[in-house]
């Protein structure tokens, strides 16, 4: 059983943290992976910086290209989880976009993300139907989670086809929104999340997209396993004077 | 060969939909019902009526004769110059807003580089009083201030695209971003044939009527309904892909697309994206791209703002991989001598872009017998700026 699916079972109220490989620094994802790791963060999810995240907000965007300017690259990152995993045991989820994979080589890609002890991939521009063709066998060989995303907008039947079709957990999009925006969660979405524990899927659930405080997070577990906090997290990366105050503070005041 | 997009939106190995969730009920929706609603009877009806009696077509195909003595060969310019808002861009829009209105869409956004497909979606969105954002690149919003200007008479508001290279990739992502976080409510319309299916398909059949008008007139002009050769500027391919359209599968014709060399493609200031691009995934399709070996995507650059942009439609990409189209290029110094000459030669000011499939001229061979067609996309108002100050070097 992977990792994350071993978390799932043994856990409530998750807790994922995204970073943006290669930023603020080419070489701090370490140190603040290793942080989030020692303050009880559950998930880690990191970020492929790429010069065209479409599905981002200006936030991830711009750490994205500070981290691009900083010299990331796939090849870096991978040695940067290498050295992770040396004190790291919660699971990492790398999320990027399509195209980088392709350019690296798919099947590679795959394989070294194993290699370095990745458990799963958000790759939000990879079609449903181009995964199941392409790549669903080689990541079950190699029992690596594919998570796809769902929003307001998809229909049950879809869900259902997401769900069946993926592992891992699904990540629900807590509003139509890129990440990064709105402050609150609104009626709507708490019918939007009801309607989808309602359809009891095989796989757990992580809202995303708009979590950014104690507040959201307590709504966010309420209504699913848990959620994913990225464009807050990496604000106050943005301002830190000091990794280790930066992330404890801050993990400390989504937490209590 | 095959250059009719396939069910899943697939040209050869380009094109598709790949795409965020957050659009796919969106695209979806589009994929479901745009041929339905441009076969039906209402609305070809409304296309053509508009087309006609506020465009302004058919659009001359004028025979250039002083050109053609120059080229010693005969050579017609199909003149989407003349054309409302002064480009070719409008036959897309008028398309598209009718579709979006009887989709119920109620505010529209676009993208814009030369701001040609911005000034044309303010223009029909003002037709049908329907609420207009246009995302345009910084740097694009310098250099194109007339059609910024126009835009915003229009009623459009004008939103700059601040991140990356601040150019119409960068506006491209922004609108994308923008319907994500709109779903419902907003129509996006896009200018060229790029993006995710069915856009590029859709906007080709807007545009295939430069290609439907032009067999008519070449049967009336040189007694035969298809000339030799055409010769059409990319950017996205729009205008190109308009020309091209029902030509696709008569091998008698050779298509030859110009992109824009910029400062010559052995320099990274190019846009020249079939020279130097790969295939990889830009705005939801898979295409011919620039981009570095880690995939990520290179800024590239033109003189002309519409076609600096590092992808082409997956059409184009096809037609290049599979040798039905001629793609070669015209740097910005070109492009400039060739729209001073046609201005000379014919009392012509072509658009940037249309000058550069201009300067192909001097790099193909003709037979004094042969045909050849030029798709003249638009008029050069909006880069006056550009000739005035590069005047003295001439
Ligand atoms: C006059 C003109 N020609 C050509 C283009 C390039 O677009 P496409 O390749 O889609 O025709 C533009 C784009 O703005 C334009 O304004």
């Amino acid at each position: 059983m992977s990792r994350i699916k071993k978390l799932f079972k043994s856990k409530k109220n998750i807790l994922n943290i995204y970073v943006t490989a290669g930023f603020p620094n080419l070489n701090d994802t370490i140190e603040i992976v290793q942080e989030l790791a020692n303050s009880g963060v559950d998930i880690i999810e990191i970020g492929m910086p790429f010069s065209d995240p479409l599905a981002d907000g200006p936030t991830i965007q711009n750490s994205s290209q500070v981290a691009i300017k900083n010299g990331i690259t796939l090849e870096l990152i991978f040695k940067q989880i290498e050295e992770i995993r040396k004190t790291v045991s919660i699971p990492i989820v790398m999320m990027g976009y399509y195209n980088q994979v392709l350019q690296y080589g798919a099947t590679p890609f795959f394989e070294k993300a194993k290699a370095v002890g990745v458990d799963g991939f958000i790759i939000p521009d990879l079609p449903l139907e181009i995964y199941q063709e392409n790549y669903q066998t080689i990541l079950q060989n190699l029992d690596l989670d594919m998570i796809f995303l769902i929003t307001p907008q998809t229909t049950d039947e879809r869900i259902r086809l997401i769900d069946s079709e993926s592992s891992g957990f699904l990540y629900v999009v807590s509003s139509y929104a890129i990440t990064g925006s709105k402050s609150d969660i609104q009626q709507n979405q708490l019918d939007y999340f009801e309607r989808i524990n309602k359809l009891a899927l095989k796989n757990p659930t992580l809202i995303g997209f708009g979590i950014s405080n104690k507040k959201t997070f307590d709504t966010a577990c309420k209504n699913a396993s848990g959620a994913i906090i990225g464009s807050a997290f990496i604000k106050a990366l943005e301002n830190s004077q000091n990794i280790k105050t930066t992330v404890n503070e801050f993990i400390t005041d989504i937490k209590n | 060969m095959n250059y009719e997009v396939n069910e899943q939106g697939f040209y050869g190995d380009f094109g598709g939909a790949f795409i965020p969730e957050m659009l796919y009920h969106n695209v979806n929706e589009l994929k479901e019902n745009y041929l339905q609603i441009m076969e039906s009877k209402d609305f070809q009806e409304e296309f053509k009526d508009l087309l006609k009696e506020y465009v302004g077509r058919p659009t001359p195909l004028y025979f250039a004769k002083r050109l053609s003595e120059k080229y010693n060969t005969n050579i017609f310019l199909k003149r989407e110059d003349l054309n409302h808002t002064g480009a070719h861009k409008i036959n897309n829009t008028i398309g598209q807003i009718l579709l979006a209105k009887r989709m119920n869409k109620k505010r529209i956004i676009a993208e814009t580089g030369a701001g040609q497909h911005g000034v044309a979606t303010a223009t029909v969105c003002a037709l049908m009083n329907l609420e207009c954002i246009v995302y345009m690149g910084e740097i694009d919003i310098k250099r194109q201030a007339p059609n910024v200007a126009r835009m915003k008479m229009l009623g459009a508001e004008v939103r700059p695209a601040t991140s990356g290279s601040k150019t119409l990739k960068d506006a491209t992502n922004e609108a994308i971003r923008d319907w994500i976080a709109n779903p419902v409510d907003t129509y996006y319309l896009i200018g060229s044939v790029v993006g995710p299916h069915p856009y590029p398909d859709m906007v080709a059949r807007f545009q295939s009527i430069i290609s439907k008008e032009m067999k008519s007139q070449l049967q009336e002009k040189t007694g035969r309904d298809y000339p030799d050769k055409i010769i059409a500027c990319v950017g996205g391919g729009s205008n190109a892909a308009g020309a091209f359209y029902h030509y696709l599968d008569n091998e008698k014709v050779e298509l030859i697309a110009v992109e824009a060399d910029g400062l010559g493609i052995e320099t990274d200031k190019t846009a020249a994206t079939t020279q130097i691009g790969t295939e990889g995934i830009i705005h939801g399709s898979k295409t011919l791209l620039m981009q570095n070996s880690e995939g990520q995507i290179k800024e590239p650059h033109s003189i002309s703002a519409g076609l600096d942009y590092p992808g082409v439609g997956p059409l184009h990409a096809h037609l290049f991989k599979s040798g039905r189209g001629t793609f070669i290029g015209s740097t910005d110094k070109e492009a400039l001598t060739a729209a001073y000459q046609l201005t000379k030669l014919e009392g012509i000011i072509p658009a940037l872009e249309s000058a550069h499939a201009l300067a192909a001229l001097d790099k193909i061979e003709f037979k004094p017998t042969e045909n050849v067609v030029i798709n003249l996309s638009g008029r050069g108002d909006k880069d006056m700026e550009t000739y005035i100050k590069m005047m003295d070097n001439e």
